[in-house]
């Protein structure tokens, strides 16, 4: 134990001798959280649309003006020709072209059918879908007004209606920062305590300090569990900061406890941390884990359910995230910052985490050699 | 003389592939003497010394270190050794005291012995003023004084040096060996390793190695005699190259 | 005059071809250094092409039937077998929604009034609540949206004919460049401008880091070669490696995603060596200002991912940022290259559509370069 203590004590003094490291790895998550947190959204600010309207009837100003009057909508361009219109769209000057063809208004006026036709620049497709949606609401408006306005063209018909009222729960106002917040958190935390965990190993290997602990009755475990906890600190350290952020920030709400938060942290610490030096003791060289970790990392982020839904992958892969403690992490944070789950609901996640960690951990160490 | 042998090597053999590194390695080392590995580079010292020091694992045959085989008790013998290996590697980023500190730490010594210790090794070595350092900032010759110090800081019963003057001027060179048989005079043996010719002369015995075999093993005195030479260096060059060709290792 | 000099500057360009040899058969030698270089890529265009999707399907929905009727069964089964939606339990109790949100795997609670169906039938008026769980905004959304969709449908077919004809305006909709609406259109172009700028940087970061960390780069700089030589020795085989990667990628979204270059391939590739040869400068300046490779690494990955990811429109549309994103991004170069690859690749539009782009990227690459000699010489004195 006084061993480990040594070695720990070792380990901080070279982190914050380096002074570059010593302060990103405050400074990193602090200033990227401040600028990244509030920048991200899923929502569409607005949707900039060019009309094309060949009607100019009262009825098509009439829907024109319903567009104006959204909030989701700008028109920023109006124009009588479709070719001009497919060119803006091109030169993504606008994202959707409304076309009004001629007798609009007056097949509209009649109650008969009315067509619309509307473009939109769908290389984003959620986008798309998005502005597409929106853009039929209001049209879905504008019907239901012409029905009310021309009764004595159209038979009311006398069809059931469902209400529908939703209402989302622990984020009513569906604030993407307190769902960006643990995400990014979680991110930063994994990327500080992989990187310099495992290339701290991998750089001893490279300049030859190794050989001289490997010459000492250190045992093998004692050696590992210094390495990691100095960065088990560290990550927790960077957890709180931006936690502390969070709350001052962008007063994010804190449902559930502290403590289980922080418990199901370090259990995801180890569990990262203990990957990234089983996989040190694989790199010979600085470079390699660099690029074995660079690997690992976007996979295991860009799989971790923050930017994309998890249910959304196919079966085989989300047996695959069985093993990615990013996953878990980033559940668990939401789940306990934001809805307040108790030890009994993340349990199972708790669990699979502490099963990759020791998993990871346990090979680390076997895998770490004293004697060639 | 039996009793007090520290390192008996029996038939010792290590491979790397097809390339046998160390051919066959047989004599024993005893108690308090300062032992010499000589050899070109590549003539297997380095791999034998880390044998010895268990951070090695032989193919066949085996050594006994202070009772501990190399084979089957590598980290029994970590516990009883000293090591200093031939690239400098205590901590560059860490400050004269502080790599004390923590070997001191791992080889168990108390807070208050490495206290003692420190305060001693560094008045030994007119350290005082390079206490709060940074490794880094030290001149070749003050590391590998300071790199011997710690590799003895525990009081081991045996110290493998290797190459622990590769580098360093001559005048810091004396002054190392002078620090070896201060060392060897508590009770210590030193295993050495070196391609200094002039250093074997410092040695109690010597072993010339060749091609991973030993090919010679006595005293400095009893080698120029049997080889009809005046110095050991004559020695070695009539042994590596009988030919009088040169011999690339 | 001028003969001797031609005969140094080749004697100088062979010495050089030299060096230049001499790392490439270094890094090629290196086979994981290797499969990393040209697994990532594949890796990663693969898993965005067949895992990563930003559409629902299968979330997780439960319900709260208060009535339990032929109506309320109906439409759960429509709900369910919809493919968007899976069902993870019924619930008795309002205190179950609580309940069930924590547990997690749920995004969203229907909740069906008492006498739905009756309601409906009788009154002509049902009520539903959808309570979806807010802690993932976007699913939730998503949830919402698909939902009430699946409801109104549903009761059109109840409504029958009668309901549709009330429809006057008809809208039609085109779904432009990417009718499929399939996700990898915007992915591609994101991984190879995500990959490329972090590869590029980071490997050219670190192998000079490395000579300076090991002190050999000092003893390069008394060799005959001169300084930039010596850059660009180090430089010159990423470059090329990170060429073939490009091509490797353009390949995969070709073959596996039926994803061509709409527009002209030089020119693509063209823009590509652009972008590589600033990501590459970028790479040297990290490495003027980093002492050790942990530094290099640290800055180049930790320092760059997110920002890269979140900021370049790679995955979030910059328009939808506050004002001040659009600032901040614009100094990041990996948004225009994502620009001038979308365009290119998707759009098949010409030089023309891009030649704004082409020229920032082109002014990052000097001003990289400028800042990165200057740190150089500030060093030397």
């Amino acid at each position: 134990m006084r061993t480990i203590l040594y070695l720990i004590r070792k380990e901080f003094i070279q982190i914050f001798r380096n002074k570059f490291i010593g302060r990103a790895i405050f400074g990193v998550p602090i200033v990227q959280m401040l600028i990244l947190v509030p920048a991200v959204t899923f929502e569409i600010r607005e949707v900039r649309i060019c009309i094309i309207d060949q009607d100019m009837s009262t009825i098509s100003r009439s829907l024109i003006n319903r567009l104006e009057g959204s909030t989701f909508f700008r028109i920023t361009n109006t124009t009588f020709s479709e070719e001009e219109g497919n060119r803006l769209l091109l030169e993504d000057k606008c994202n959707l072209v409304l076309h009004i063809p001629e007798n609009f208004g007056r097949d509209a006026g009649l109650g008969k059918p009315a067509h619309l036709l509307a473009t939109v620049n769908a290389i984003n497709a959620s986008s798309a879908q998005l502005s597409w949606a929106y853009l039929n609401g209001v049209i879905r408006d504008f019907n239901s007004d012409l029905i009310m306005q021309n009764i004595n063209y159209v038979q009311p018909v006398q069809a059931s209606v469902i209400n529908i009222n939703n209402r989302y729960w622990y984020n009513e106002m569906l604030n993407y920062k307190f769902y960006m917040l643990p995400g990014i958190l979680g991110i930063l935390v994994t990327a500080i305590g992989f990187i310099l965990a495992g290339l701290n190993l991998v750089r001893e290997k490279e300049i030859g300090t190794i050989e001289q602990i490997n010459v000492t009755p250190v045992r093998k475990h004692q050696f590992i569990i210094a390495k990691m906890v100095p960065f088990l600190i560290i990550g927790l350290a960077d957890l709180t900061l931006g936690l502390v952020i969070g709350r001052i920030f962008f007063h994010i709400p804190f449902e559930g406890s502290i403590a289980l938060l922080f418990l199901s942290a370090s259990v995801f610490l180890v569990a990262v941390l203990g990957f990234a030096i089983f996989i040190s003791t694989f790199s010979g060289t600085q470079q390699q884990f660099m690029f074995i970790a660079f690997f690992c990392m976007i996979i295991f982020i860009l799989m971790s359910g923050i930017f994309t839904p998890l249910e959304s992958m196919p079966a085989w892969a989300q047996k695959i995230d069985l093993i990615n403690p990013v996953a878990y992490i980033m559940r668990i944070n939401r789940m306990v910052m934001l809805k307040g789950s108790t030890l009994s609901d993340i349990l199972r996640d708790i669990y699979s985490l502490a099963a990759i960690a020791v998993f990871f951990t346990a090979f680390a160490v076997r895998r770490y050699r004293k004697t060639a | 003389m039996k009793e007090n042998v520290v390192i008996s090597v029996r038939n010792l053999v290590k491979k790397f592939g097809n390339f046998t590194a160390v051919d066959n390695l047989n004599f024993e080392v005893y108690k308090g003497e300062i032992f010499g590995f000589l050899g070109a580079n590549g003539a297997g010292k380095t791999t034998a010394i880390r044998i010895l020091s268990g951070l090695s694992v032989p193919t066949s045959g085996d050594a006994v270190v202070s009772g501990f085989s190399a084979r089957r008790q590598p980290e029994k013998i970590k516990q009883v050794i000293g090591y200093m290996c031939q690239r400098f590697s205590l901590y560059e980023d860490l400050t004269v005291r502080e790599n004390i500190t923590l070997y001191g730490g791992i080889y168990g010594m108390s807070r208050q012995l490495i206290k003692e210790s420190t305060a001693e090794l560094l008045g030994r070595l007119n350290f005082e003023n390079y206490a709060d350092t940074l490794i880094s900032s030290l001149p070749l010759g003050l590391k590998q004084k300071l790199a011997f110090s710690v590799a003895v800081l525990h009081d081991p019963g045996i110290v493998f040096l290797d190459e622990p003057t590769g580098g360093v001027d001559p005048v810091t060179r004396r002054q190392f060996w002078e620090m070896i048989y201060e060392t060897a005079s508590r009770g210590i043996t030193v295993f050495v390793t070196t391609h200094y010719m002039d250093e074997a002369e410092y040695c109690d015995r010597i072993s010339i190695m060749n091609e991973g075999r030993i090919v010679a093993l006595d005293t400095p005195a009893e080698l120029r005699k049997k080889y009809n030479a005046s110095s050991v260096e004559e020695v070695f060059v009539k042994i590596a190259r009988p030919n009088g060709r040169l011999h690339t290792a | 005059m001028h003969g001797p000099t031609a005969a140094y500057t080749q004697h100088d360009m062979k010495r050089f071809l030299g060096f230049v040899k001499k790392e490439f058969l270094h890094i090629s030698r290196d086979y994981r250094t290797l499969i990393i270089l040209f697994g990532i890529p594949a890796a990663q265009i693969l898993l965005f092409g067949y895992v990563v999707s930003t559409d629902i399907k299968n979330a997780g929905v439960a319900f709260f039937d208060q009535s339990k009727d032929e109506i309320t069964r109906q439409l759960t089964d429509k709900i369910c077998s919809s493919g968007f939606f899976t069902k993870t339990g019924d619930l008795a109790s309002q205190d179950d929604i609580d309940r069930i949100f924590k547990k997690g795997g749920t995004k969203a609670v229907v909740i069906f009034e008492n006498d739905f169906g009756r309601n409906l039938v009788s009154r002509g008026k049902g009520e539903i609540s959808i309570i979806a769980d807010g802690s993932e905004p976007n699913v939730a959304t998503l949830v919402t949206n698909y939902m009430t969709a699946i409801i109104s449908d549903f009761n059109m077919d109840l409504a029958g004919q009668a309901a549709g004809a009330a429809l006057i305006v008809r809208p039609e909709v085109r779904m432009f460049y990417n009718p499929g609406l399939k996700s990898h259109y915007m992915f591609v172009p994101g991984v190879i401008t995500l990959i490329m700028i972090l590869i590029c940087a980071l490997m050219t970061s670190v192998t000079i880091t490395r000579e300076k960390e090991f002190g050999t780069m000092e003893v390069l700089l008394v060799s005959p070669l001169k300084p930039i030589q010596i850059i660009l020795g180090k430089v010159m085989p990423y470059f090329l490696l990170s060429f073939i990667d490009v091509i490797v990628i353009l390949l995969l979204s070709w073959f596996v995603f039926d994803l061509p270059v709409k527009g002209s391939l030089a020119l693509l590739l063209g823009e590509s060596m652009l972008y590589i040869m600033m990501s590459l400068s970028l790479g040297i300046l990290i490495s003027t200002v980093s002492g050790t490779m942990q530094q290099a690494i640290f800055i180049s990955l930790v320092g760059m991912m997110l920002p890269t990811i979140l900021l370049s429109g790679f995955i979030f549309p910059i328009e939808n940022m506050a004002e001040i994103y659009g600032w901040i991004s614009s100094i990041l170069p990996p948004r225009y290259f994502i620009v001038i690859i979308k365009n290119i690749m998707i759009k098949g539009t010409g030089f023309l559509y891009v030649w704004k782009e082409t020229l920032i990227l082109t002014g990052f690459t000097v001003l990289f370069i400028a800042l990165s000699v200057r740190n150089f010489k500030i060093r030397l004195q």
